[in-house]
């Protein structure tokens, strides 16, 4: 089987977990890539832990469950990780993104996985500063793709725009790009 | 032309009813409808479609303005769920015993209680007995080639039978996926223009449907009923050999996934079947001799070409999505067991009712239970037939 990479984002409901999940699978369809992007449907309360999961593969994907096993964790929300073991399942040197004001050596404590490849970024201040709201999606996708290279940045410029560019107006889908960029130079490796 | 796109389950069905283009959809407009309705509103609002939309008050009322659509002779359509599959209960016999075609996606959806808004099969396995042919889906392409493809199923003239065509709720509908869909013109040709041979608008040559039919002749009209559906396993094949042409995709009546030399396998429905060909393939790769078949159409239930698929293998396993209360094991497994009882052997058979209320299924069970399975192999012993896989106790 070719390569599979499979990615679990860990949000609060109202951070865009979903979005940025499903965001992620249109993406890699454009780069001709097979994906799959879908959340964890709950009590869909704003706050309350959620998961969403993205598998990008270069042949068709037939699995029809959830990640248990992930390559790549994401977390949008830093006090997920006193709740939640976030990095349940994923593989020795698997990835993990965290949006959080905290160094990334006070992160690495926090989680039950050790020889992680962990980065961090501080993804609500930047979507603040560049979209006026605190939804740390959009900024964690360009972090995730600093972190991984599991596609071209250019490739999310085109999806956000593209896909915000049907709802929103000028202001917000340049925020949102500008969001996506800064969160791409600014994660840091622990 | 032809697009490659990302879509949702949900959104993938309801461009399939914007390019199938049909004359009428009347349908209940929320929960437990889902969002694939809602996709298909936006593009009727849009002025993308042709079709009247009835807007309608209950799922009772929706199969029951489409019985009268269908009778019209308008190629008619609606989608539902679970509860709303539940409700329709009444007339969806009504559809059917009028011969009426017409193609329903149903997002497949556990019924309450408790309430539950995730995937199993209790509704469509609930509505098995009820005239419709049914068809499942492993995907979200699968499931938007499937409603293509129901259009002539049901309409051919000897069959003349509705069409339920299902996905897995949120592990297809809400899921996004890769999907190809066809150009709207080669829909329209595939499908053809609908003909209606006793349209009830025909006033040159008046018909009556759902009469009064006492005793002298109800009987023979059920009977008549039986034989459409069996002609309607003809008109599955016939129409999937031209969507093969068509799309290099072929469609039979089930899937065999390294069987034909397996010893031991599993039989499944819906998207569990995709997990388990992962499962398989990781077994075979440890040179563990295991299969899958994939069953696409349950109804009509092609229990002789089954017969001959499985009675090869040492040990079967039927994984069944929904409970059949008080029946021995689920009905996926009473109705393939009872198909190898007219085969040429018959191999060790065991029953696991799995995934509901949208419990999740991974490649890790699926293998646990081809394990299970090895071990009935060498024993020859099957200790527990039916098995709740994962459950509490």
């Amino acid at each position: 089987m070719a390569h599979m990479t499979e990615v679990r984002w860990h949000g609060r409901g109202g951070q865009g977990a979903k979005t940025a999940a499903t965001l992620l699978a249109e993406a890699a369809l454009s780069e001709g890539k097979y994906s799959q992007g879908f959340p964890e449907y709950g009590p869909e309360r704003e706050g309350a832990p959620m998961r969403g999961f993205t598998r990008i593969s270069d042949e068709p994907i037939r699995l029809h469950c959830t990640i248990d096993s992930p390559d790549v964790v994401v977390v949008l929300d830093d006090t997920l990780l006193e709740a939640v073991d976030v990095c349940a399942g994923l593989a020795t040197g698997g990835t993990v993104v965290v949006n959080t004001i905290l160094k990334p050596e006070d992160i690495g404590k926090k989680l039950s996985a050790s020889e992680t490849k962990l980065f961090t970024v501080n993804a609500t201040q930047i979507a603040l500063d560049e979209i006026g709201r605190p939804i740390p999606n959009t900024p964690m996708l360009g972090a995730l793709i600093k972190a991984t290279g599991i596609l071209k940045i250019d490739t999310i410029y085109n999806e956000v725009q593209e896909k915000l560019g049907k709802k929103f107006t000028r202001q917000i889908i340049d925020g949102n790009i500008h969001a996506v960029k800064r969160a791409y130079e600014e994660v840091k490796k622990e | 032309m032809r697009k490659i796109v990302a879509l949702t389950g949900n959104d993938a069905v309801g461009t399939a009813m914007k390019q199938i283009n049909p004359d009428v959809v009347a349908a209940f407009p929320i929960t437990p409808q889902t969002e694939l309705m809602h996709k298909f509103a936006e593009f009727h609002a849009n002025g993308e479609v042709d079709t009247e939309l009835v807007l309608v008050e209950s799922e009772h009322s929706a199969m029951s303005a489409c019985v009268g659509a269908a009778a019209a002779g308008a190629r008619t359509m609606t989608a539902t769920s679970a509860q709303g599959l539940a409700l329709m209960w009444e007339i969806l016999y009504v559809q059917a015993s009028c011969r009426l075609p017409m193609v329903m996606p149903v997002v497949n959806r556990a019924l309450n209680a408790p309430l539950n808004i995730h995937c199993d099969h209790s509704d469509t396995m609930g509505a098995r007995d009820c005239g419709w042919i049914q068809i499942y889906s492993e995907n979200t392409q699968e499931a938007y080639d499937n409603v293509i493809q129901g259009v002539p199923i049901g309409e051919k003239n000897d069959v003349r039978l509705p069409v339920m065509i299902t996905l897995d709720g949120f592990i297809l509908s809400h899921t996004m996926e890769r999907v190809e869909l066809l150009d709207d013109d080669e829909i329209q040709r595939f499908i053809g223009e609908y003909q209606h041979p006793h349209s009830l608008l025909d006033t040159e040559n008046p018909v009556t449907y759902g009469p009064v039919d006492l005793p002298d002749y109800y009987f023979e009209h059920k009977r008549q009923q039986v034989l459409a559906m069996e002609r309607a396993k003809d008109s599955i094949l016939e129409v999937g050999r031209a969507f093969a042409d068509l799309t290099g995709r072929d469609y039979g009546l089930f899937e065999e996934y390294r069987l034909g030399d397996a010893e031991i396998a599993i039989l499944a429905m819906g998207s569990t079947a995709g997990t388990a060909k992962e499962a398989v393939d990781q077994l075979r790769d440890r040179g563990k001799k295991v299969g899958l078949l994939k069953l696409r159409v349950f109804r009509p239930f092609p229990y002789e070409e089954l017969g001959q698929s499985l009675e090869h293998l040492k040990v079967l396993a039927i994984f069944d999505r929904a409970i059949s209360f008080g029946s021995y094991g689920g009905a996926l497994f009473s109705e393939v067991r009872s198909a190898l009882f007219g085969a040429g052997r018959i191999p060790l058979v065991t029953n696991y009712i799995y995934g509901l209320g949208g419990r999740n299924i991974s490649v890790e069970e699926i293998g646990s239970v081809f394990d299970e399975l090895e071990h009935v192999a060498q024993t020859q012993q099957i200790e527990n037939t039916i098995t709740y896989l994962g459950v509490r106790e």
